[in-house]
């Protein structure tokens, strides 16, 4: 039987196949369904949980693979940065049931803060990685993956991007191949325990490792030679493969699955037999580098495809076939339609007072993130998962004359990433007694990745109830003075602004708290505003909260803003900016 | 049978990947090879949302190649026309004449062009307006906008009715079975 899948739902579902017992994720875009997925379909047979972040997701993985089950870890590409000690490092230890790591990579960066080339974790960790081309090799090349894990002692990577992840194509299903479930914990220290004098040994068998894995690689069935046209070999994987075989399905193609190691062998083969070579792939040139060092002469591959972005199916057409695409320009003069806070979200207000209050604020990573654009711009620096509240400990100290509240520092963060990493941040604020107001927006949800549960509110991926961590007592348990702990209603713009310039003002850290429930998640909607057109004086004032739910209308004196019923949550933002009192319940 | 491809342009909330899920549903259901493509995450946040989706014998790429589009379907006039440039000339575009505000206009950072329709009718191929929202509240609700323009889009591709009414019934609850029916038979007369 066929189903459509996304690449995302076929990743889950290979992982029921092949005996997985064990995933753990953080959310993150393209990553986000694969857990989704497993926690909403297959939870009877696997354990599904949401990790605070990466790293703690991969070491639980790790842990279940030691004690002998096949586990499964997901993350977008930048949680493989936050998971790289213990990837690192269990690439030396190796695994006992099969461990699996899955990196969505994010090209053109729909969702992400940068556009780095995962591939390049398989070479520097050493282990293998394999990537799908659609649904079908998602649900394949993962339990390959398991069985190349377990035969050779390896986590083994698998590499995902977002037009796989988030691509729908047919797939066969199969069954689940029951394993046993182990009855004992196997102790061995030399292989588990990396003090220098075991971690040494295991170098040399890595890189044995490597060798045993290229060698396999000539026959590994994820890998497929398609003889056809031999003036052009083409060597490439995952999607670029797909645009390849729409441009010129005539040509010959090697079409690798097992990336890393390259089987050089293989490609040796494959080139001996076409006129020339052409190497096409998305971002680095990860393969044509390890190609060229075989000494294969390259006809083209970088030069043609370029290393920033990701590749179109006319763009490789047109440097495949030599034929120029009929483009007709685009549309001219229309304005763009940028994501933005939605109607009745709790960091509007926020962040108007923000604005208001001229403050520098050091940013996070989640939807307030949006309070970077116009016409906010109440963001200064976003870097990273959990880096607002350390950042903001190096910038205020970094100034020389803070009096000025242009110069005093507002951290920002959502309740999901100060779980993922801002508690640390914050026991370094107050250890190393930083000044900085840290604004914790809870909304009760990971929200940018289409809502999922957090430590915070007591039920787990798997809907389970949980326990509650609350952050409120955490802070004050970490050392924030009881009374430098505020909770402000993110609603009411007069107390934001209060309480943020109450705690500005002091010289030791300070929390402040909302607690107002994500809007579109819990479906907060409470009776639409309205406008008195007569009492607008059509100021503008109250559109620059950047709410879709108003707009000006009418022209010269009948100018004034009106209210979308169908968008309005009636959650007064608008109408406490507004000088004129025009915006009424 | 060639490849078709399709586009779906709108903004994020107005059902694009529900109207994409049946296009392909149907497609499975005539023994069609299906590929279909969309971007979560950010762009759901009210911004521009765009889906492909390919059908034919075999289809590899799950983009439709800029300049290849055979039929688009807007479901807002203005995210219609930044996509009527991909559209062949022999191709179609069907587009809901429903305006939603961009933000950078509800801001009074831009305006909203008045002659977004006119550039859609001056198109080289040829061009269909609905008016989803309006057919949608006659079928029952509103919300079922992009059921209606599944059915305008039904009229360009060569499926048979029945596959129409299994792909329907499998993706929409069956408590709004009916309406989304009703939308449908609306969309595919209104073109």
């Amino acid at each position: 039987m066929k189903e459509i899948l996304s690449g995302n739902e076929a990743i889950a579902r290979g992982a029921w196949e092949a005996g997985v017992l064990w995933a753990s994720a953080y959310p993150g875009t393209p990553s986000t369904e694969i857990l989704e997925a497993v926690g909403a379909l297959y939870q009877d047979d696997i354990h599904a949980q949401w990790s605070p972040n990466e790293k703690t997701a991969l070491e639980a993985a790790v842990g279940a693979s030691l004690g002998g089950v096949r586990a499964l870890a997901c993350m977008k590409h930048v949680g493989v940065n936050v998971a790289a000690d213990p990837l690192f490092t269990a690439s030396y230890t190796g695994v006992n049931g099969g461990l699996v790591l899955v990196t969505a990579d994010d090209p053109n960066l729909h969702s992400s803060q940068n556009e780095q080339d995962n591939r390049n974790y398989a070479k520097f960790a050493k282990v293998p990685m394999v990537e799908p081309a659609d649904s079908q090799e998602a649900k394949d090349f993962l339990k390959a993956a398991f069985e190349i894990s377990e035969r050779f002692d390896t986590p083994v990577l698998l590499r995902s991007t977002t037009r796989i992840s988030h691509s729908k194509s047919l797939v066969e299903l199969g069954e689940r191949q029951e394993l046993p479930r182990p009855t004992e914990l196997e102790r061995d220290i030399a292989k588990n325990v990396m003090l220098p004098a075991y971690a040494r040994p295991k170098h040399p068998k890595i890189e044995q490792r490597l060798a045993d894995l290229k060698a396999y690689g000539k026959d590994c069935p994820l890998n497929r030679v398609e003889m056809g046209d031999r003036s052009i070999g083409i060597i490439t994987s995952g999607i670029a493969y797909q645009y390849a075989k729409d441009a010129l399905p005539g040509a010959s193609f090697l079409k690798l699955g097992l990336v890393y190691p390259l089987p050089d062998d293989l490609v040796r083969e494959f080139a001996s037999q076409v006129d020339q070579v052409v190497v096409i792939e998305e971002l680095d040139p990860f393969l044509e580098e390890q190609v060229r060092l075989l000494g294969i002469d390259v006809a083209h591959g970088k030069d043609w495809f370029p290393i920033i972005g990701e590749l179109s199916p006319d763009l490789v057409a047109e440097r495949l076939t030599g034929q120029a695409v009929e483009r007709r320009p685009a549309a001219d003069g229309l304005p763009i339609r940028p994501p933005v806070m939605c109607p009745g979200c709790s960091h509007r207000g926020v962040f108007t007072i923000l604005r208001k209050l001229k403050v520098y604020v050091s940013g996070d990573i989640g939807c307030y993130t949006l309070g970077a654009l116009p016409p906010f711009q109440a963001m200064h620096a976003c870097l990273c998962m959990g880096g607002s509240i350390t950042m903001a400990e190096g910038l205020s100290r970094a100034v020389a004359d803070d009096s000025d509240r242009k110069n005093q520092v507002v951290a920002v963060i959502g309740d999901s990433t100060f779980f993922h990493s801002g508690v640390t941040g914050l026991m370094d604020l107050i250890w190393n007694q930083g000044s900085s107001v840290v604004m914790i927006q809870d909304n009760r949800i990971t929200a940018m990745t289409g809502g999922q549960v957090t430590p915070g509110i007591g039920k787990n991926l798997m809907g389970q109830d949980a326990p509650v961590i609350d952050i409120e007592t955490l802070v004050k348990a970490l050392g924030v003075a009881e009374e430098n702990v505020r909770v402000v209603n993110a609603y009411d713009l007069d107390q934001v602004e209060t309480v943020l310039k109450e705690e500005l003002a002091k010289p030791e850290p300070s929390v402040v708290l909302t607690k107002e429930p994500c809007v579109l998640q819990y479906r907060v909607k409470a009776p639409a505003l309205t406008v008195d057109a007569d009492a607008c004086t059509a100021c503008g004032v109250c559109l620059r909260t950047s709410c879709i739910a108003l707009g000006m209308v009418g022209e010269g004196d009948d100018e004034h803003v009106e209210i979308d019923p169908n968008f309005c949550t009636g959650c007064t933002v608008c109408a406490q900016v507004c000088k004129f009192d025009a915006i009424r319940s | 049978m060639e490849t078709l491809n399709l586009l779906l342009s709108g903004v994020g909330g107005q059902g694009v990947i529900l109207a994409s899920k049946i296009l392909s549903k149907a497609a499975l259901l005539q023994g069609l090879d299906i590929k279909q493509s969309e971007v979560h995450g950010m762009s759901q946040r009210g911004g521009s949302v765009v889906s492909h989706v390919r059908l034919g014998a075999r289809v590899f790429s799950p983009l439709v190649a800029e300049g290849g589009c055979d039929v688009l379907l807007g479901f807002e006039p203005l995210e219609a026309l930044r996509f009527a440039h991909w559209v062949k000339p022999d191709g179609v575009i069907v587009y809901n004449a429903d305006r939603v505000n961009p933000s950078t206009v509800s801001a009074g950072m831009a305006t909203y062009p008045d002659d977004v329709e006119a550039r859609l009718a001056a198109q080289p191929c040829r061009t269909f307006r609905v008016e989803a929202g309006a057919l949608a509240e006659k079928a029952g609700t509103r919300r079922a906008g992009n059921v209606v323009l599944v059915g305008a889009a039904s009229r360009f591709l060569d499926l048979p009715a029945d596959v129409w009414q299994r792909a329907l019934d499998a993706s929409v609850p069956a408590k709004v079975l009916d309406v989304n029916r009703e939308a449908f038979r609306l969309g595919a007369e209104a073109v």
